[in-house]
């Protein structure tokens, strides 16, 4: 994985330096609220209903036992012995105090990791496939150019006072697993004629206004692929709006001039900014890359499992995925255990998963935007051990991509913007669903609750959606079916009047009672609810 | 009634404003009835405490308690996590929180 030169040490030091001054003044109240916080939230602190809060970026969700171990042990001396793993592959603490934070960042920043650019109307850590370079079907590993892009955006003068926050996913297969036509870019690596390029897609997103990114320009040649990416926002930050928030974000812009008219413009622009020479010359491109190198992974080995163990089999079949390097395996970690808060991990078992990377998976982990852990290159005559260790830290879970692996925002628990919480309906929904048989019969349901509008829980591309609303001061829960951040990525359709907290809970269980009774052959929840439609769940739900 | 709070600007923990400081109990909040908007400019001015702003709250036999979920949550701390509550665990907090 990419390690820091010294630009990258040096800036990411002079921030750590600057920030821990700004909160100084800040103390001795040389500046007030007003001025603190535009820096304060440049570098990741937020305040929030209890205590600041602190998100950590995760670069395309890549870490390794070094810097993992570095969070927990942030997590157990500055805040409560526990972090909130997020669907921006990021990392978030929840009762940093603002004296310790000049401290925090310069921990991190001593395991080449910071909160730079993790909110503010700038480009946000860039996400990617927690598959790269395990995966059998990417056409090359994403990684190199997400680095790249974290190098163009870090600190890009142009592009840090944008309209609205920016959201960039760079991914590598046709299988979709980091919903990236749900962001402000979405950008997927393919090959043509043996070639190497990018398909841009540009303009989706959630929150009140959800959109499924078009389209712009199937295939950039790969040494366009910084300018491209210039001349996208650039026509964005001149002609996005800046009058109203809530139209501010680029999928307003592509929606109101159309898709057609966008890239029209971006291609003008381009023009201009490919004489610009910002692509990077071929050998700094290799220098990059050459930090993703796959590692030595050994040939030959056994390529079987014993399965004897019925707990491990199950747990083999539901969070082991197939890698491209014979006799290796990708091990998903969920942290949905039944009962739990989604995301969130204990210092202790934020090490343990440290630990495992470092002695099974090369030192690697990923985190995914389902709120789960990936040790991406694990051997598989190691599964058995690495599953006893995870049941020993209690991170066992075998319910990946089940409808109790739940993607739920922090809510109105933790939350200054939410209107309702989320954990508590998640954690409801899971133990009405306790029964793995049961939820394995289910299959694949993919089930995201939000507590406002703003959609961090990713409520418009769950199977089943849930956004919690304020209707008259007590919470309230709408229901949405079909929505799908994968390749066949689709919005939920809102199925009518909210229920309370119970009734959100009796009413995904009308929901799957309905598809268990019409679904046909090995069908998903989703393939059902395509083939029948909307209306019979309607029924269901409502009679 | 009316309350004020804010958040401490050192911590971030939550505090209620007890008529001649600062509190992080929620019990210790006095009604600052129709001088909310003068005593709330004198603390921004003070910086001792962030953003704070006014509430309305109803009394109770156990004290004060905001009338909106969200400062009923911010009084108490995550309803999930009872053990990271300020203090012990209220026993009856479900009953006033939600």
């Amino acid at each position: 994985m990419y390690k820091y030169d010294q630009y990258d040490q040096a800036i990411v030091d002079a921030r750590v330096e600057e920030f821990r001054d700004q909160v100084r003044r800040r103390m001795a109240g040389e500046m007030t609220e007003d001025q603190f916080k535009p820096l304060r939230l440049m570098n990741g602190l937020y305040l929030q209903l209890h205590a600041y809060m602190l998100r950590v970026a995760i670069p395309y969700g890549t870490l390794d036992s070094r810097q993992m171990h570095m969070l927990a042990h942030i997590a157990r001396k500055y805040d409560r012995d526990y972090g909130h793993f997020t669907t921006r592959q990021n990392l978030q603490y929840n009762w940093i105090k603002l004296e310790d934070a000049g401290d925090i960042l310069a921990d991190l920043a001593t395991v080449e990791m910071h909160a730079i650019q993790t909110s503010g109307n700038c480009i946000r850590n860039i996400s990617s496939d927690q598959y790269a370079g395990a995966a059998a079907d990417e056409v090359t590993d994403p990684r190199p150019w997400a680095e790249l892009l974290r190098q163009w955006s870090t600190f890009h003068p142009e592009f840090s006072y944008l309209p609205r926050k920016f959201k960039i996913a760079v991914i590598a297969s046709d299988e979709d697993r980091a919903a990236m036509r749900l962001h402000d870019i979405g950008i997927q690596l393919v090959e043509r004629d043996g070639k190497l390029g990018a398909a841009f897609y540009v303009g989706g997103g959630m929150g009140r206004t959800p959109m499924i990114a078009p389209l712009i320009k199937d295939f950039v040649p790969i040494e366009d692929f910084l300018s491209y990416s210039e001349a996208c926002l650039r026509v964005y930050n001149r002609h996005g709006r800046r009058d109203n928030i809530y139209k501010a974000r680029i999928k307003i812009l592509v929606h109101e001039i159309g898709a057609d008219e966008y890239r029209r413009q971006v291609e003008e622009e381009f023009a201009h900014v490919k004489t610009l020479g910002i692509d990077p010359p071929a050998a700094e491109l290799e220098r990059i890359t050459a930090f993703f190198a796959p590692p030595a992974f050994e040939a030959g080995i056994a390529d079987s499992v014993d399965r004897s163990d019925p707990d491990f089999a199950v747990w083999l079949d539901q969070n082991v995925k197939a890698h491209k390097q014979p006799g290796y395996a990708i091990v998903n970690i969920s942290l949905k255990k039944t009962g739990d808060i989604p995301g969130d991990a204990s210092s202790a078992q934020i090490d343990v998963m440290a630990d495992l990377a470092k002695d099974y998976s090369f030192d690697e982990l990923r985190v995914t935007h389902a709120q789960n852990i990936v040790l991406p290159h694990v051997a598989k005559r190691d599964l058995y051990a690495v599953w006893q260790k995870l049941v020993e830290a209690d991170l066992a879970a075998a319910n990946l991509d089940l409808i109790s692996d739940i993607i739920a925002c922090p809510g109105l628990d933790y939350c200054s913007l939410a209107n309702a919480r989320s954990i508590p309906v998640a954690q409801k929904i899971a133990k009405r669903f306790a029964d793995p048989v049961r939820q394995r019969n289910l299959g694949e349901l993919k089930l995201k609750i939000s507590g406002c509008i703003n959609a961090c829980g990713h409520h418009h591309a769950g199977h089943i959606g849930i956004l919690g609303v304020d209707k008259k001061g007590t919470e309230n829960y709408q229901l949405s079916l079909g929505g799908s951040g994968a390749e066949d990525t689709s919005i939920g359709k809102i199925t009518g009047p909210g229920f309370d907290e119970d009734g959100i809970v009796d009413a995904v269980e009308r929901v799957t009672d309905k598809y268990i009774q019409l679904r046909e052959g090995e069908e998903r929840f989703l393939d059902t609810y395509r083939r029948v439609g909307f209306d019979p769940f309607k029924e269901a739900i409502y009679g | 009634m009316k309350l004020l709070t804010g958040n401490d600007l050192a911590s971030g923990a939550v505090t209620w404003w007890t008529g001649s400081g600062w509190s992080l109990h929620v019990e210790d909040a006095a009604d600052v009835g129709e001088q909310g908007d003068s005593i709330l400019a004198a603390e921004e001015a003070a910086r001792r405490v962030n953003a704070p702003y006014i509430i309305d709250a109803v009394a109770t036999p156990q004290g004060p308690r905001p009338a909106h979920i969200k400062d009923r949550v911010r009084a108490l701390g995550p309803t999930v996590r009872l053990d990271l509550t300020l203090k012990p665990a209220d026993p009856a907090a479900g009953n006033w929180v939600i």
